[in-house]
């Protein structure tokens, strides 16, 4: 058992999300090697790490996108995320935002939101469905969170890169997850639109748990919480930014390149 | 384009019941009225003709409701088709009684002179038009809900879904060529005598048959306008485009596709059941693969991805293939060939996205993807 394991047996709050021992292998690289990772409620995480550090397999993992071949991965304590496929996964609260901003091209942003937005998810049900007004309400409210108000009913496939990417996390956002999946939330954003989705991601600490996976130092550090560290599979480090930065291992391996 | 979320606009609906009075009361009236060679008189042998453009355009939007919107490239949808006309094909064989060559009472033409003593069971009940009905609706979509049901879990998509759809239809062609196997093997089933009663050679029986045609054309449509214009229509379109963005957010993908396949594989299966009695045969040829590879082109000529595009493609090309195989009959697959690489190429939205391409937009309609290439779908 890892000390954050044992860290977490001192009778702290119990885990939303809780991965031990995960192994995935591609044809005999191990993408993930023992990984264990645990968040808890209300938490934001950041993880950085190399590429190839499995960053997005353990995404994937978490999502039902990839089975690991072995190890544990539970979400609020019960729910062996093992044992669902994707929908299912989404169904219990996790959202995810994928590494290349992926929104339904040609659908409007209403419509993007539209489907997003928390509700039944049933056939019959999505082909009777009627948008009430106070949905309505709650994604125009969206639309204004996520910087897009008058463009509504712009194609998504016409909207600049940083704006899809809001677009995703709106629709993670009105889906209501309880934990959101980031991947590279600020990869191709200008300065501006970097710092003010950190403000935005800050916002949701203690309603969400978020765990934000990014390559942009910087953001991280605007971020201001515990990072953990992977590398080649499995926690190399983990703690305060400052604490990683100092470590000469991850220095090695990650920051000194 | 009507407006997505309605059903119809209300120019939209002046133009349904407009064309759909035109078509269901002056067509007929044009045929009936005027006196037999008289310049305004629509020819006999005319109104089935235009039945079977109906059946087709039918046929057509069934498969524009899962290619175009979902994404779905069905190689194989003729099969549909084939398998609600062969039910159909039943009911009238049943209905010749003892006017066949041997007037026997109780087998068809083919199994007397397969020297069959008895009815098999698969033709029990088939005496009865509703029995007939609910299996020109059943089978193809049963058959629709177990291919689909192990194709889409399986998360078969794109060029592969086409090839096992390909696959699935000339399994049944070889099948339905099998004289053992009680459908009439090569020939399939001809020589039908009436239905309800009346003489299917009549020409008040060929009106009531396209009037029903037109009728199918007309709520088949508005049941594809229903699907997608709603929150599921939606749903496709994103699962077309970004098919694994659509399970994160909690929608079962295999169900939505399940859903839309099994309704194109009854409305196919209705337009056969209607195609049959107006040509007067049914044989294993309509499953072939080919057939089901030029719906597939009416569709992509006509503008995939609209519904409307579907319709004007399949009556457009069926109305120039019955023209050119009678005047110039060797050149009417180049013609294909040819029809079908120009508008990939260069009219990738079809006869209905031409004015918009004209205009110099790129006109990016929702329904219609850049490039309709066979196959290139499904997985992005």
């Amino acid at each position: 058992m890892s000390a954050e394991l044992a860290s977490l047996a001192d009778g702290q709050t119990a885990p939303l999300l809780y991965l031990d021992g995960v192994t995935v292998s591609f044809d005999g690289f191990k993408a993930l090697n023992g990984l264990s990772f645990i968040v808890g409620p209300g938490e934001i995480r950041s993880v950085i790490g190399p590429n190839g550090a499995g960053k997005t397999t353990m995404m994937d993992v978490i999502t039902g996108k990839t089975r690991p071949d072995s190890g544990t991965v539970f979400f609020d304590g019960s729910h062996d995320l093992t044992r669902l496929d994707e929908a299912a996964i989404a169904n219990l609260g996790i959202g995810r935002k994928f590494q290349k901003p992926t929104v339904f091209e040609n659908l409007t942003v209403f419509e993007n939101l539209e489907l997003a937005q928390a509700g039944p998810r049933g056939i019959g049900r999505t082909l009777l469905a009627k948008l009430a007004g106070a949905e309505r309400d709650v994604i125009a409210e969206m639309i204004r969170t996520i910087g897009l108000a008058g463009r509504e009913r712009s194609i998504a496939g016409a909207l600049s890169h940083g704006q899809k990417q809001w677009l995703e996390i709106g629709m993670l956002l009105i889906q209501d997850q309880r934990l959101l999946l980031l991947d590279e939330p600020v990869a191709g954003m200008t300065d501006r639109e970097t710092e003010a989705t950190a403000a935005l991601v800050l916002s949701l600490a203690g309603s969400r748990t978020v765990v934000v996976v990014e390559h942009d130092m910087e953001f991280v550090r605007s971020l201001d919480t515990r990072v953990t560290v992977l590398h080649e599979g499995a926690v190399l480090a983990d703690g305060s930014i400052d604490f990683v930065q100092s470590q000469p291992d991850v220095v090695e391996v990650y920051l000194g390149r | 384009m009507p407006g997505a979320s309605s059903l119809l606009t209300p120019r939209g609906w002046a133009w349904f019941l407009g064309l759909g009075a035109v078509l269901v009361i002056g067509v007929p009236l044009l045929n009936a009225v005027p006196p037999a060679g008289a310049a305004l008189q629509l020819p006999d042998y005319l109104v089935p003709l235009l039945g079977k453009y109906l059946c087709y355009a039918l046929l057509a939007l069934s498969l524009d409701l899962i290619w175009g919107y979902a994404g779905i490239l069905s190689l194989g949808h003729g099969a549909f088709f084939a398998l609600g006309g062969y039910a159909m094909g039943m009911h009238l064989m049943r209905q010749i009684g003892t006017r066949g060559v041997y007037a026997n009472a109780e087998l068809p033409d083919f199994m007397v002179f397969l020297n069959w003593k008895a009815l098999p069971w698969y033709w029990w009940g088939f005496d009865h038009f509703t029995f007939a009905a609910l299996m020109v609706v059943l089978v193809p979509g049963v058959l629709a809900l177990v291919f689909g049901w192990f194709a889409f879990r399986s998360r078969v998509t794109g060029v592969y879904l086409s090839i096992i759809t390909q696959a699935l239809t000339y399994a049944l062609w070889l099948a339905f060529f099998r004289n053992d196997m009680g459908f009439g093997g090569n020939n399939g089933l001809t020589d039908f005598k009436d239905i309800f009663g009346f003489d299917l050679h009549a020409a008040s029986t060929r009106r009531g048959l396209y009037i029903a045609s037109v009728i199918a054309l007309g709520l088949g449509y508005l049941a594809c306008r229903f699907i997608v214009a709603s929150k599921l229509g939606r749903l496709l379109l994103a699962l077309r485009d970004a098919e694994s963005r659509v399970r994160f957010l909690g929608y079962s993908v295999d169900h939505a596709k399940l859903f839309v396949f099994t309704i194109a594989a009854v409305l196919a299966g209705i337009a056969g059941a209607l195609y049959v009695p107006q040509v007067g045969i049914i044989n294993p040829s309509e499953f072939s693969t080919a057939n089901s590879i030029e719906i597939a082109i009416w569709v992509a000529v006509g503008g995939r991805g609209t519904l409307l595009g579907a319709i004007i493609g399949a009556i457009a090309i069926n109305f120039a293939k019955s023209w050119l195989t009678g005047s110039l009959p060797e050149a009417w697959l180049f013609v294909l060939g040819a029809l079908f690489v120009l508008v990939t190429l260069a009219f990738p939205q079809g006869i209905l996205g031409l004015s918009a391409q004209f205009r110099g937009l790129r006109g990016r309609g929702r329904g219609a993807p850049p490039a309709p290439v066979p196959g290139e779908e499904g997985a992005p």
